[in-house]
């Protein structure tokens, strides 16, 4: 009487025990166990449940780095290609997100035209700043995630059912993230609901922290932030943003020797993407070159860019150099 | 009551194959077919919620007839074992050949193994480049699978739909024309009760090669409409029988070779824009490929 989903296989959540914090650093593996993939009886909305239970082995942050000899990470963790500084800012009806294009390993540039900026779903985008690779991972298996709910589910996830889920995964890292992986994102997205932008930010043991008008990540964030909050306005055109956004990354740029500027010799410029009604959208090499040309052109004038008014209730410069 | 002490395997394989085609047959047909721009799904389906076609991958549909429990057990399946490999491997690595393999394997699996087949007919689609890279396979209960160039019907009474689909099928259609010749194959009699289709009733898919990433898209509410009455004005020229679908298929079906094709309207091409009204949200329209 043998029932066809019975053949020893483990039913879904079969690790029901482990808790979602230790997703993915499992003794012992249901998927490696030679028989062929059982998926009758394992589905799950989540593919990251799903993944836990059939082949834990191809979740991030599963390998668990041991200490280096002080006890810290290793020198080869620290060596590793790093991910810099993310800037987001909401705008009109949506929000935009840009990314530098540096990663550094230790005191040298790994990479120069690295991309941190991705689309997560037609409605959401998300950048990393910490170690690269891990970084990639995430943003891979958190797109499969949110399609997979879509397609198992017929809907969408909401805005915040997608961050939240973003949480879970960060919090899986944690354990690796102690070893010296620290990946952390910000991820950014349009409220269909609501009619807005939204922008939330994690730390290394999960979040989401939901931030109001712009946020800024890794290591050139304080001088990003700082930039930010002198040049946004509320209720910026996606344009303005953007250029905001630009402004913000060169003097984080400017300050932090691990955020890389405009490279206007190679031609390698920041990534920008906007999430509005309209979804996603990356903007082209050409739109992104002219936000750059811009603002360095403003710079060549005026280097430290436009300055925000003293006493308040002067109108703002707009972030127009 | 008597209970006979042996059954001989054929018997047993017999009557589970009986079982399942009684069980399959009692439903409506469903086509799957090319056009010039993807390929289209046609359904009757009088729920909107639970669907019968459905998104597998970026190139890839499901399309099934049955039991919902089922069917619907093995799109999820299907649906994940698609992302898995996509995760594992890349995107581009995930094929319907693939995909109806693994159906196979499982449905061939269950009919054999279990006393309850299962009863379903299933039709996995890819839409490749280029028309000649366009895939079409029906998978049946038992697990075999058969390649099906061009066009498919299957489910309930599979032969008299698929005779009369051949019959208004050519290469290169609209999609006005193929929606046109599917509707005709739909409506043939003995496919179950009603042979006036309306668009309420009707669940209709393309995978549309225009697009990038995702290419599965519903047509529903407007747009539907759009293309039923678009269908209607090619299957029905003579203005003196416009409303009745047996004569409108009928008078046009000798004339839709290559010829026909190429008098239709270039009003009536396939949609290459996104159409936000009546197509699902979220599926990645009009946004550049996944960069990762």
């Amino acid at each position: 009487m043998g029932s066809y989903y019975e053949g020893g296989q483990s039913g879904p959540f079969a690790g029901g025990d482990r808790g979602p914090g230790s997703a993915g650093r499992v003794q012992g593996s249901a998927g490696l166990t030679g028989r062929p993939p059982g998926f009758m009886g394992l589905q799950s909305s989540s593919f990251a449940d799903f993944l836990d239970s059939h082949s834990p082995g191809l979740l991030p942050g599963r390998i668990m780095p041991g200490p280096g000899a002080d006890g810290g990470p290793g020198q080869a963790i620290r060596d590793l290609p790093h991910a810099t500084t993310i800037v987001a800012a909401v705008c009109e009806h949506g929000v935009v997100l840009a990314g530098d294009r540096r990663a550094t390993a230790g005191s040298m540039i790994a990479k120069r035209d690295v991309e941190k900026v991705f689309r997560s779903d037609e409605f959401s985008a998300m950048g990393y700043a910490g170690t690269g690779s891990v970084g990639i991972e995430f943003v891979r298996l958190f797109q499969v995630e949110l399609e997979h709910y879509e397609k198992m589910e017929g809907r969408s996830l909401s805005l915040e059912g997608k961050a939240n889920r973003l949480a879970w995964m960060v919090r899986g890292n944690l354990g690796a993230a102690m070893q010296g992986l620290v990946v952390v994102p910000l991820f950014v997205g349009y409220d269909e609901d609501q009619d807005r932008g939204r922008i939330f930010s994690y730390d290394v043991a999960g979040g989401p922290y939901e931030e109001q008008r712009f946020y800024s990540i890794g290591s050139g964030s304080l001088f990003a932030r700082g930039a930010l909050k002198k040049l946004y306005v509320d209720d910026m055109s996606a344009g303005d943003a953007a250029l905001a956004c630009v402004q913000a990354l060169y003097d984080a740029a400017d300050d932090d020797s691990a955020t890389g500027g405009p490279d206007m010799t190679r031609r390698i410029f920041p990534v920008i993407a906007t999430v509005t009604a309209d979804g996603f959208r990356k903007l082209s090499e050409a739109e992104s070159e002219d936000y750059a040309q811009q603002v360095v052109q403003g710079r060549m004038v005026a280097p430290d860019g436009p300055t925000a008014p003293l006493r308040t209730g002067q109108p703002p410069s707009g972030g127009h150099a | 009551m008597s209970m006979p002490f042996y059954v001989s395997p054929e018997q047993a394989m017999r009557d589970k194959a009986d079982y399942a085609r009684k069980g399959i047959a009692r439903g409506r047909s469903c086509v799957a077919l090319q056009y010039a721009g993807g390929i289209l799904m046609v359904a009757p389906n009088p729920s909107s919620a639970l669907h019968k076609i459905s998104e597998i991958y970026d190139r890839i549909a499901f399309a099934a007839v049955g039991r919902y429990n089922e069917y619907e057990n093995l799109r999820k399946a299907g649906v994940t074992y698609a992302d898995i490999t996509g995760y594992q491997f890349a995107r581009h690595d995930v094929t319907a050949r693939g995909i109806a393999n693994w159906y196979a394997q499982t449905l061939g699996t269950i009919f054999t193994e279990s006393n309850k087949p299962f009863e379903v007919e299933i039709v996995v689609a890819e839409v490749g480049e280029q028309e000649s890279g366009d895939q079409i396979y029906r998978i049946t209960f038992d697990g075999s699978v058969t390649d099906e160039p061009g066009f498919v019907a299957f489910g309930g009474q599979a032969d008299q739909v698929s005779a009369q689909l051949k019959e208004r099928y050519s290469d290169g259609m609209s999609l006005a024309e193929a929606f046109g010749a599917a509707l005709s194959a739909l409506s043939v009699p003995g496919n179950g009760d009603s042979n006036e289709v309306v668009a309420s009733q009707l669940e209709v898919a393309v995978l549309d090669r225009a697009r990038d990433h995702r290419t599965f898209r519903r047509i529903r509410t407007a747009r539907l409409d759009e293309l039923l009455s678009e269908s209607r004005a090619l299957t029905a020229p003579d203005p003196k029988t416009p409303e009745d679908p047996k004569t409108g298929t009928e008078a046009p079906a000798g004339s839709s070779g290559p010829s026909a094709a190429s008098n239709a309207p270039a009003a009536s091409g396939p949609p290459t824009g996104p159409d936000p009204s009546s197509s699902d949200r979220g599926s990645g329209q009009g946004t550049p490929p996944n960069p990762a």
